[in-house]
């Protein structure tokens, strides 16, 4: 067995285990150890990708002496590979830009704590994307649920409580109906297995007995999940929780956290159910809708906000409902496209809060609009950085937004059903994403010579700058040369099949 | 008639204390136990109404249910279609749960070559005794693994919120101060049982690849004794051998020989070379590889996060 074949394992634990070493470090060797931990998980998942790009096959690797039904077991594909070394830059350039902000914000004595959540938070997420058990899974959707209360409520201000409880008991909800579905999937089938799964559940279709439990259980996983990555419906807990924890926080939990989940779910899609069994059953259209309204909805509640950072927070809605309208489209292609915007979305979307935060602390740490007139010119790397993310966000060529645009646009070309209403709602949600965005853009970039705000110069935050710039070529690198990604995502789903 | 004590000897005899208590002359308590009666901090009262005014007129403001008719009537459909929606949720699953393989019969899925397997080959692979110990432990360690540190971060989260690291500088002193201290009935039955409970959370964990028990039971009776210690001796007695130090250090070590060891029977299982950890004769105290260290890691570990979810809701420190 090549070497190289560990590496998803040695990514996995090397964070997992950087997380009780962080427990008994002081703060600044914590942060040390955490950048150092996402910079070589990094560093290993490219190298994966790299290995499976070359061979051309997935891999499996047993966890233990035990091969897999009985023992664990994680595998790595084209997709696996590129999602977790794209999940670890975001998660890496997140920290960076919010490096002064966890200074401000968080207690001297309880950093160390901060970087204990961020390094479980990395390892929870590597083996969401990497497990090929359902119940490893689970359990680590258990340690992203709890880092991520941690994550809200670290900032300790009477609104990150409230917003921590409310985030708890949604996401409790969803992690009970995963463990419903779960236990009534091992009831029917037998196995915690992925692919003994998919294989048990091909048989069960065709017994007529077992129907009904087998709807109810993809229901309770699929809507488990969707509460967990705040589709549109089961949305209420993400404002406050993404508007007032510290910026690296909010960043994190809206690019990759609720990515994780949405991974984690396509993979159930293809590895567990099977997407033809998948596809049969009309769970599919409730995606599709609650994608659309979402998509609507999501974008009119951002309109109407005057907090900046709430602002943002709706238009993760939004975006999300995109990303459930691919999945609903139910066709190779709109998967294809849901998991690019997954890409698009992560980059601009944390862009975007990283921006915020250089424009308020610019404007006297004010998030209202009134108080942000001219906020660009006074930091002027912020003002980069949330224009290029806002640009994206709309879908302006260039930039990783239009890409993902086109993909769903051909792909409900495709399925003659779905067509109209998906065009209609792309163009409006569209425009609406435009208005809320220029509104902004346009607010930060007109003159305002009688502000008492000082201006920041990028001397003074060398490492925010250099974020925002690394955001930014990605950004432009994810639109410019899509074709390459967009066919590694094509190889990846084959090889889920 | 002569006495073969003196009076002095005779007073201070268990017999004479007993017949005085017997008496009624002589109560036991009186200077030996905290009897005063708990004060409510002064001020509390006006506090408390300020509070209830505050929270009364936030709820008026906010949720004015006479004014605002909208408000109204969102309240009642929200009963409503909360009732509704728990109603359909329950009767579906209720439904499907009918649909099932009954439970009890041969040819359920459940009973395939998985656990077969587990069933008939898990004493000569693992070595352990006890089954569950065995697939927890071994066949599927990284799960367990995971939920360790689910542990550690549940406990890491709780820190978060309530542990005190600066002193307070208002004056006000916490409601721990005003608890009664120094039960003498729950003193001396803690000196009885705590030992019992310890031991027998020390037998769980060890005897966990013998018999019923391992890390997660033997680690939570260990959790409970030392809080019922606290509970009868207080803090400053459990400072001696159970500080934030300890607590961090004890996780720690725990966890990272539970890493450190997993990785490397995960590293030689993958790469199929041959692991150096002899499996023993199963049975025998010492057996069954990693299975026995790894229990007492998983129950270090359970027990410190019982005493400090413990010592954090009560004072907000160890």
């Amino acid at each position: 067995m090549d070497f190289i074949r560990n590496f998803p394992f040695f990514s996995i634990i090397l964070s997992l285990f950087s997380g009780s070493v962080c427990s008994v470090l002081p703060s600044k060797a914590a942060r040390w150890v955490n950048t150092f931990v996402i910079v070589t998980c990094a560093v290993l998942s490219g190298a994966t990708l790299f290995y499976v790009l070359q061979t051309g096959e997935s891999f499996v690797y047993m966890m233990g002496h035990f091969p897999a039904p009985w023992g664990n077991e994680i595998r790595a594909g084209v997709l696996e590979a590129l999602m977790a070394l794209f999940f670890c830059l975001i998660m890496l350039l997140s920290m960076l830009g919010g490096r002064k902000k966890v200074d401000e914000e968080i207690l001297e004595s309880k950093q160390n704590l901060f970087y204990i959540l961020v390094n479980l938070m990395l390892t929870s997420l590597l083996a969401l994307v990497y497990t090929n058990d359902l119940f490893t899974a689970y359990v680590f959707v258990e340690i992203n649920t709890i880092s991520a209360c941690g994550l809200i409520m670290i900032r300790r201000i009477g609104r990150t409580f409230e917003a921590a409880v409310r985030y708890m008991i949604m996401s409790l909800v969803g992690s009970g109906m995963i463990l419903f579905g779960l236990c009534m999937l091992y009831d029917l089938t037998g196995h915690l297995l992925m692919s003994n799964i998919q294989e048990s559940v091909a048989k069960v279709m065709e017994v007529d007995a077992y129907h009904v439990p087998l709807l109810v259980t993809i229901t309770l996983l699929v809507i488990g999940l969707a509460i967990k990555s705040a589709l549109f419906p089961f949305h209420a807990w993400l404002p406050d929780a993404y508007g007032y924890s510290t910026i690296s926080s909010a960043a994190i939990l809206s690019s990759l956290v609720s990515k994780g989940y949405i991974f984690l779910l396509i993979k159930i899609i293809y590895r567990v159910i099977g997407y033809d069994v998948f596809r049969s059953t009309h769970i599919i259209d409730i995606l599709f809708i609650f994608g659309l309204a979402g998509m609507i909805f999501g974008s009119t509640s951002a309109i109407k906000e005057q907090d900046i950072r709430r602002m943002a927070a709706f238009s993760s809605v939004a975006q999300i409902g995109y990303i459930y309208m691919g999945i609903g489209l139910g066709t190779q292609e709109s998967m294809i496209a849901s998991v690019f915007h997954i890409f698009a979305h992560s980059c601009a979307k944390a862009l975007v809060f990283i921006g915020i935060i250089g424009l308020t602390d610019a404007s006297g740490f004010n998030r209202h609009f009134s108080e942000l007139t001219g906020a660009g010119f006074r930091n002027k790397v912020a003002g980069i950085g949330f224009i290029v993310a806002s640009l994206s966000m709309v879908g302006v060529p260039v930039f990783a937004g239009f890409v993902s645009k086109l993909l769903f646009a051909r792909a409900a070309v495709l399925n003659t059903g779905k067509l109209l209403p998906t065009m209609i709602v792309l163009a409006i949600s569209t425009i609406l994403n435009a208005i809320y965005f220029l509104k902004t853009g346009i607010r930060i970039y007109t003159p305002n010579n009688g502000s008492e705000y000082v201006s920041i110069p990028l001397k003074e935050e060398k490492t925010y700058g250099f974020a925002i710039i690394l955001f930014v070529v990605i950004n432009v690198c994810l639109g410019m040369n899509s074709q390459p990604i967009v066919d590694m995502i094509h190889d990846g789903l084959a090889m889920f099949a | 008639m002569s006495r073969k004590k003196s009076d002095e000897q005779y007073n201070k005899s268990f017999a004479s204390r007993f017949f005085r208590w017997l008496g009624g002359e002589q109560d036991p308590y009186i200077g030996v136990v905290e009897m005063k009666p708990q004060k409510e901090p002064e001020g509390i009262v006006e506090a408390k109404s300020r509070h209830k005014n505050e929270i009364f007129r936030r709820i008026q403001s906010i949720y004015d249910i006479k004014h605002n008719k909208q408000y109204r009537k969102f309240d009642k459909l929200f009963n409503i279609l909360s009732i509704t929606f728990c109603i359909i949720l329950v009767t579906v699953l209720i439904m499907a749960i009918s649909y099932m393989p009954p439970v009890g019969s041969p040819d359920r899925p459940v009973n395939n070559e998985v656990s077969k397997r587990y069933i008939e080959n898990g004493l000569q692979e693992t070595g352990a005794v006890n089954i569950v110990g065995g697939m927890i432990l071994d066949y599927r360690a990284f799960d367990t693994l995971g939920e360790s540190h689910v542990l550690f971060i549940a406990t890491i989260t709780v820190l978060i919120l309530l542990r005190r690291d600066a002193k307070r500088t208002d004056g006000k002193i916490s409601d721990y101060y005003y608890e009664p201290k120094d039960d003498i009935i729950l003193q001396k039955v803690t000196r009885f049982l705590v030992p019992v409970i310890v031991i027998f959370g020390i037998y769980v964990i060890l005897n966990g690849h013998l018999g019923p028990g391992g890390g997660f039971s033997g680690g939570a009776v260990i959790g409970a004794g030392l809080i019922l210690y606290q509970n009868a001796f207080g803090f400053h007695k459990t400072r001696r051998f159970f500080t934030a130090g300890t607590y961090k250090w004890v996780s720690f070590g725990a966890l990272s020989f539970y890493c450190l060891a997993k990785s490397y029977s995960f590293f030689t299982g993958a790469n199929h070379l041959e692991s150096v950890i002899p499996k023993g004769t199963p049975g025998d105290i010492l057996s069954s590889g990693l299975i026995l260290p790894l229990n007492v890691a998983v129950g270090l570990v359970v027990a410190c996060t019982m005493y400090a979810f413990y010592a954090m809701f009560r004072k907000g420190g160890f």
